[in-house]
């Protein structure tokens, strides 16, 4: 079951302590210490290159992916070094679900899509269980009453907007612990842009969430807690309210005045 | 006075534009022009190459007969009366032949004017003879107008591909035939009719009955090694070398001489094949197991280079995405990204499959060139393939050869042309967008 039940909403869910990243020569994350509560979103925000995707991908450890990448000090899940090697890569990015910038659905039909995470992993035990499951992924991100006619085609005949929910329907039906979002909505027209971030609160409920936005109004209308990254460095994190109307950094307070970034 | 400073610069901007734009443009069309000519070139020269292979070689899918009475004489056939098959099978059918074309032509012929006659029709005719009676000896007896496939010498007079002139230069009939077959034309007993023989025997050293089955029967099976061989070779080396190996020295290495291997002239695979396959494993000689296995080498480079070049345009959002799921690393290939680029798999395949099926001077080495009239009935036995039965045509001194070849080499231009539809084809049906 969802761990968030067991966990008190507030408490740290994810934990990282003196956080260095390399790309090969290149030092893209400097002692990032920062914890991530249960049952929030937290919005990390800064210029291109801050080193706030970086930080998001070493949470479902997808920096495994890129040549050269390397990842020292603590970062932990529910207590659990996330690099450990007792942890299981697969295992771990069935807890920590992704949505990725640009919507990249399957070319595959809408519910193969929604119904590929719990395939994979064993999830349903027959074929009502996985229709169940799919469709209550879909409802979950506001989807089904658009798609349940046309389950069948193409995942990518849909709009940017109901592409970029159905790769979240995909996340969620995996019943993940975490969700991470690198940009979700940065392809998206303002119209598709507020139903996700519609989205977003309602999965609050459920889900941890960690975003990361470039918008700052995105950042103060979805998330709690927000984070300010500057250079590879955790500058301040707070309340989002407090971020945005009482910065205790004159680098936060420049970046979301828009003096720079 | 900067108002009248910008306007001179802005009036000097267009003027300086202006005189130079008719240059710009006509660079542009010597441009289009050059790509344009040298398109028509090529297509010219293409023309050419199949219009005078064309020209030559339809009349290879015809060929000529001369309807001719022949008495089935039991004296010749079966003098004892017994009808045991031995005796009809072996008995001289080519005295009924040549019976009948002395009392058609020349009823008070010498033994040398019988010799001139015999020359007229192919000896094919006396097995069609055979053939007839063993399979019906009430025919014995009786008397029945036939059409007897005629010489390859006089098929080519027919033709008009030597000259008819009497005693001309290069005459491959001599005077008296040259009348016999005048007199044969005006009663209306000579036709040219669709030439079956060509598909479906073997290889001949009588040009009237050589055909090209025996030969399509072996590129079949060499092709047939060749893709089972490489294609799950290639397809696996690909995936392998593109999703999983490190990028190290060794696979650097590796991919270095994957594509240096693409360019090695085919015939020093026929080398290898010689060498390894038949000298070390004492394969069959001529063998189009043999064949298969050295186009497959020649295939693999071309394949391998094709599968990375199609799993490398497999978007990586697929493979982020499968991932960001907890999909297994070999879970991301087999599901999402092998499904995506089989068809350039496939497309890459099917051209090197074509290459191969064009391939002669491996093939020559491995003993692939051997006179063979049977055709092949597994990878096992002794074969031919069509291109190397193009090269054995070419080199026969028969001027009926000459068309046969040309036909032959129709017939391997059509196999290449469909292979290279069924890439296409493939293609466009498989192709996703996204």
């Amino acid at each position: 079951m969802n761990m968030n039940a067991v966990l008190p909403q507030g408490s740290s869910k994810i934990s990282a302590k003196a956080l260095d990243v390399h790309y090969s020569e290149k030092q893209a994350l400097f002692g990032v210490d920062l914890d991530i509560r249960a049952g929030e979103v937290t919005a990390l925000i800064g210029p291109s290159g801050c080193g706030k995707s970086t930080f998001l991908r070493c949470i479902n450890r997808m920096n495994d992916l890129v040549d050269g990448a390397r990842v020292s000090g603590s970062l932990t899940l529910d207590g659990t070094d996330i690099y450990d090697r007792i942890i299981d890569v697969v295992q771990l990015r069935a807890r920590v679900g992704m949505v990725f910038q640009k919507p990249n659905p399957f070319p595959k039909s809408i519910y193969d899509n929604v119904a590929y995470g719990p395939r994979i992993h064993g999830l349903a035990q027959d074929q009502a269980e996985l229709d169940e499951i799919v469709m209550t992924s879909l409802e979950k991100a506001g989807l089904l009453n658009e798609v349940k006619d046309r389950l069948q085609e193409s995942g990518t005949s849909l709009s940017g907007g109901q592409q970029q929910r159905l790769c979240i329907a995909r996340a969620i039906a995996v019943e993940p612990e975490v969700i991470l979002m690198d940009e979700p909505c940065s392809a998206l027209d303002p119209i598709a842009t507020a139903k996700v971030e519609e989205l977003i609160d309602e999965l609050r409920e459920n889900f941890t969430i960690v975003i990361v936005t470039h918008s700052m109004q995105q950042a103060a209308r979805v998330s709690q807690r927000t984070a300010f990254f500057h250079l590879g460095k955790l500058i301040e994190v707070g309340d989002t309210e407090q971020i945005f109307t009482n910065p205790q950094q004159p680098l936060t307070q420049g970046y979301i005045t828009g003096r720079f970034g | 006075m900067t108002e009248m400073a910008q306007t001179t610069a802005a009036t000097r901007t267009a003027e300086t534009v202006a005189s130079r734009l008719s240059r710009r443009y006509a660079a542009e069309r010597r441009f289009r022009a050059l790509g344009l000519g040298s398109i028509l070139l090529s297509v010219g020269f293409l023309a050419l190459l199949l219009g005078s292979i064309i020209d030559k070689g339809w009349t290879g899918f015809l060929q000529t007969q001369i309807a001719i009475e022949i008495a089935f004489d039991p004296q010749v056939i079966d003098p004892d009366g017994s009808r045991d098959p031995v005796t009809l099978d072996t008995a001289d059918y080519a005295a009924l032949v040549r019976n009948g074309l002395v009392a058609r032509l020349a009823p008070e012929a010498d033994r040398a004017t019988r010799r001139d006659l015999s020359a007229l029709v192919s000896t094919m005719a006396a097995n069609q003879l055979r053939h007839m009676v063993t399979n019906d000896p009430s025919l014995i007896g009786t008397r029945a107008t036939l059409w007897l496939l005629a010489s390859d010498k006089l098929d080519m007079v027919v033709k008009g591909q030597v000259p008819r002139q009497l005693g001309a230069d290069g005459n491959s009939l001599n005077d008296r035939q040259l009348g016999w077959l005048g007199e044969l034309e005006q009663a209306g007993q000579t036709r040219k009719t669709f030439n079956a023989t060509f598909f479906i025997s073997g290889d001949s050293r009588a040009p009237e009955q050589a055909g090209i089955w025996g030969a399509v029967v072996g590129s079949f099976f060499s092709l047939a090694i060749t893709l089972l061989v490489s294609f799950p070779l290639g397809v696996a080396t690909a995936v392998y070398l593109e999703e999983f190996a490190p990028s190290n020295r060794w696979t650097n290495l590796i991919e270095v001489n994957i594509n240096n291997l693409a360019a090695v002239p085919s015939v020093v695979f026929g080398l290898l094949g010689l060498a390894v396959f038949l000298n070390v494993f004492h394969m069959p000689r001529s063998a189009p197991l043999v064949g298969g296995l050295v186009l497959a080498l020649i295939c693999l480079p071309t394949i391998i280079i094709a599968g990375r070049a199609a799993l490398k345009a497999v978007p990586p959002s697929i493979r982020q995405a499968a991932a960001g799921l907890g999909a297994s690393p070999l879970q991301i290939v087999a599901h999402h990204v092998l499904p995506l680029a089989m068809p350039g798999m496939l497309t890459g395949t099917i051209l090197g499959m074509a290459r191969a099926l064009g391939e002669t001077a491996p093939l020559l080495m491995i003993g692939m060139v051997a006179f063979i009239v049977d055709i092949p009935k597994s990878p096992l036995d002794p074969s031919a393939v069509l291109p190397v039965q193009i090269y054995l045509w070419a080199g026969s001194t028969e001027r009926a050869f000459v068309e046969k070849t040309s036909a032959a080499i129709i017939v391997l231009l059509l196999f290449l042309v469909s292979m290279n539809m069924v890439a296409i084809v493939l293609r466009k049906k498989f192709e996703r967008r996204w």
